[in-house]
């Protein structure tokens, strides 16, 4: 994929004119493999070059942007099989899907759903961003009604879905500037749609039966003018589906094989009826590829679970989440409850919270700023010791909340007992429970105590 | 000109174990592709789902968790029996809560006691795992190998703090071990190694890297899950070809959001429908990381897991 400097050097004009910032096209060269310039600061490379220069560092897995405005999804430019080799990258949008056939209150409903179902969870905000709209009625006028009706309800990014180039040409009109995803170019309708595409800018989906058809497919609208494309490979079961996600991302990250670097899509919706079983299949290729996936509606049960899990596989393995630093009030607590301090990184602080909830006893927990690190390896950082805790307590305003001066550390921190009860005169200082699990228990007994 | 397809080679093979004995022994392992990859390897042995039972009444479940047991959550032998009878359950997993230090503190003879009399009341494989506390584990665990000598048990969890006095009774009288390390693949090999130092065969070790649930750190686990796998598999690390075994349900389960009533979070929908749903997800995600025996608990979040499991495999 990348170039060597030395190799893009060849393609500069070697002319050492400086223009572009650095002394030398040697040291220009050198700049750009590293990430560190842009080709446009040079006033005088060749259109050719450029062009060869562009298409050595276009991503394997072309970035892909649906939509517009705050809701606008980014997908594609995934970089590894496996999130451990590095992380993966943009996350999958989930899509509810609207049919053109339903009953106006049932669209509103969804719509409805899919604005309400957002959950805060470490900060982060997680909502689906595509509304998944398909002609069924094959009347244009009745789909473009529906179209405009969500454009003027929602914010979505929306998947314009329909083979015929007419109705899809009438649909788009409404909603061209909203960036919709035009679902979908096929063997017969390639030209049309690409048209369309090229005329709003809009990205544009192909689908054909199988990996080999797609990928002449999206030569075919590559040749048309189309840049941004999604693919979908038609796969009706998972495990069609999974074959093929598998083989497109190794061919376009292993082989650099263009015709398939692109985002995917997944109908999970057309792979099972059961809406239970419809979020395992999504889970599967939140898991493994999806670039977006189709779900035939949502409910908090189905999406919840979704939601978190990918926001889970798409974080950065490299860099732990964390809480925010605070107190955090669990139970209802007053004036006489338990206060507990841990540390930020965000796994803890659900441990601990859920434990805590589990007691029944309402208690304050007191976050401390880790830099994402757990108890113990902040302790061993030296960022989790009597002299960092003590200053938190004191300027926390926990001292304001509760009556007692009694602060409960975890059972791993034991040693800095001593030194925290040296820092904060007055205080009494408890060692907790070195696990979570073991928090209830201990709860409860210091709570007769 | 046909598109070739870049289909991996695996140079190794997780180990097949069986799991109990008898005529209802059950094969894992086995795998020579990644988990479902089966256009290029094999899964000769599909991922299986033990249910879970516990030898103690259960306290501060969600009522969607209790429900499919009514009746016999205070009794471990019925309660297996109902899993097997009625949930078609292909293992059991016995929990020994009772003996948590913590909890109830039950002595390693009632508790050894109650894994005989369960173990005798059924035929399906039997998993029986302890509290994960090193001195009470060691203590309980050798009583109930002692205890089952006529079936072969899988006894977890064995840790580096308390493998020495476990592993040598259970390999005496023939069981299977559960290695448990705390997420971290490195600590999962450097445990197989002491205990084939220690003598145990590789036929009688099953992994459990130690598993949490979706929004509690799942990513952490299904990324160990999958280099133990990689490196089994493409980089022939025998030490880590061990089938894996995972569980899921207690760690699910135990969560706010599996727990919450409906009306307290309407946006997160129905409150049976959702603790199944994140049981079920967890275990799904998991296996497709790379697992062999999940330890579940709802019968229709076990239901669902299978019925992706036999979509995933057939032909």
């Amino acid at each position: 994929m990348a170039l060597s400097g030395i190799e893009i050097f060849k393609l500069l004009p070697k002319t050492n004119c400086g223009k572009c910032g650095v002394p030398t096209c040697l040291a220009f060269a050198m700049s750009l493999a590293a990430g560190k310039a842009e080709l446009s600061a040079c006033p005088l490379v060749t259109a050719e070059a450029r062009a060869k220069l562009e298409e050595a560092s276009a991503p394997p897995i072309r970035p892909v942007v649906i939509g517009s405005g705050e809701r606008a999804l980014k997908v594609g430019g995934e970089t590894v099989l496996f999130r451990h080799e590095k992380r993966f990258e943009n996350p999958p949008g989930l899509a509810i899907l609207i049919t053109d056939v339903m009953d106006t209150a049932e669209v509103g409903a969804r719509l409805t759903r899919f604005k309400e179902l957002s959950y805060i969870r470490v900060g982060l905000k997680l909502r689906p961003e595509l509304v998944a709209l398909r002609c069924d009625s094959g009347d244009a006028a009745r789909f473009t009604g529906l179209v405009s009706r969500v454009k003027s309800e929602s914010d979505a990014s929306i998947i314009l879905m329909t083979s015929n180039p007419d109705i899809m040409a009438t649909a788009l009109k409404a909603c061209a500037e909203r960036r919709p995803l035009l679902y979908c170019a096929t063997m017969d309708n390639a030209e049309k749609m690409a048209a369309l595409a090229k005329e709003t800018g809009c990205p544009l989906a192909a689908r054909a039966p199988g990996l080999e058809e797609l990928s002449l497919l999206t030569e075919k609208l590559a040749q048309l003018g189309v840049k941004d494309i999604v693919i979908d490979s038609g796969a009706g079961t998972p495990k069609q589906a999974l074959h093929d996600q598998v083989m497109i991302r190794r061919l376009a990250l292993n082989k650099k094989f263009r015709p398939l670097g692109f985002p995917t899509i997944v109908l999970a919706n057309e792979m099972t009826a059961d809406p239970m079983k419809e979020a395992l299949v999504a889970a599967t290729f939140v898991a493994k590829y999806g670039g977006i996936i189709v779900l035939s509606d949502f409910q908090g049960e189905t999406l919840f679970p979704l939601l978190v899990l990918r926001m889970n596989l798409y974080s950065d393995p490299q860099r732990p989440l964390a809480t925010t630093e605070g107190i955090y009030d669990i139970g209802g607590p007053d004036e006489n409850s338990p206060v507990l301090i841990t540390s930020n990184f965000s796994l803890t602080y659900f441990i601990v919270s859920g434990e805590i909830e589990n007691s029944r006893v309402p208690s304050y927990l007191l976050v401390k700023d880790t830099e994402g690190l757990s108890v113990m390896t902040a302790w061993a950082a030296g960022k989790f010791g009597a002299d960092t805790i003590a200053p938190l307590i004191k300027k926390s305003g926990i001292a304001d909340k509760v009556k007692h001066r009694r602060i409960i550390i975890p059972g791993y921190i034991a040693s800095e007992s001593g030194g925290l009860e040296e820092e904060l005169p007055g205080w009494q200082v408890i060692v907790g429970p070195r696990e979570g699990a073991h928090i209830p228990p201990f709860l409860k007994n210091l709570k007769t105590a | 000109m046909a598109l070739e397809l870049p289909k991996l080679t695996y140079s190794g093979k997780i180990k097949e174990i069986t799991l109990g004995s008898g005529d209802t022994a059950i094969k894992v392992g086995g795998e020579t592709s990644y988990p479902f990859f089966t256009f290029e390897g094999t899964m000769p042995n599909l991922p299986r789902i033990a249910m879970e039972v516990y030898d103690s009444t259960p306290q501060d479940w969600a009522p969607a968790a209790l429900e499919p047991f009514n009746g016999v959550i205070s009794d471990p032998l019925a309660w297996a029996q109902k899993c097997v009878a009625d949930y078609g359950a292909e293992m059991i997993c016995l929990q020994l809560s009772s003996t948590d230090p913590n909890g109830a503190n039950a002595d390693a003879e009632t508790a050894a006691a109650t894994v005989k009399k369960v173990s005798d009341g059924i035929k399906v494989p039997l998993i029986v795992w302890g509290t994960a506390n090193h001195e009470k584990d060691t203590d309980v665990l050798r009583r109930v190998c002692e205890a089952v000598q006529d079936r072969k048990l899988v006894i977890g969890p064995v840790e580096e703090g308390d493998y020495k006095k476990i592993a040598a009774v259970a390999l005496g009288y023939g069981h299977t071990i559960a290695a448990s390390s705390p997420i971290d693949i490195n600590l999962a090999k450097q445990l197989n190694i002491l205990l084939s130092n220690l003598g145990v065969p590789d036929n009688q070790v099953v992994l459990d890297p130690t598993v949490s649930s979706i929004g509690y750190g799942i990513e952490y686990c299904y990324s160990v899950i999958e280099r133990i796998r990689m490196a089994a598999l493409t980089q022939q690390d025998e030490k880590l070809a061990a089938p894996i075994i995972m569980n899921v349900a207690r760690e699910t389960w135990k969560s706010k959001e599996a727990k919450m009533a409906t009306e307290l979070d309407p946006k997160l929908g129905d409150s049976r429908k959702r603790g199944i749903l994140l049981e079920a997800m967890s275990a799904w995600a998991l296996l497709l990381a790379g697992g062999d025996v999940a330890v579940m608990r709802h019968p229709e979040a076990i239901k669902l897991v299978k019925s992706m499991i036999t979509d995933m495999s057939q032909s």
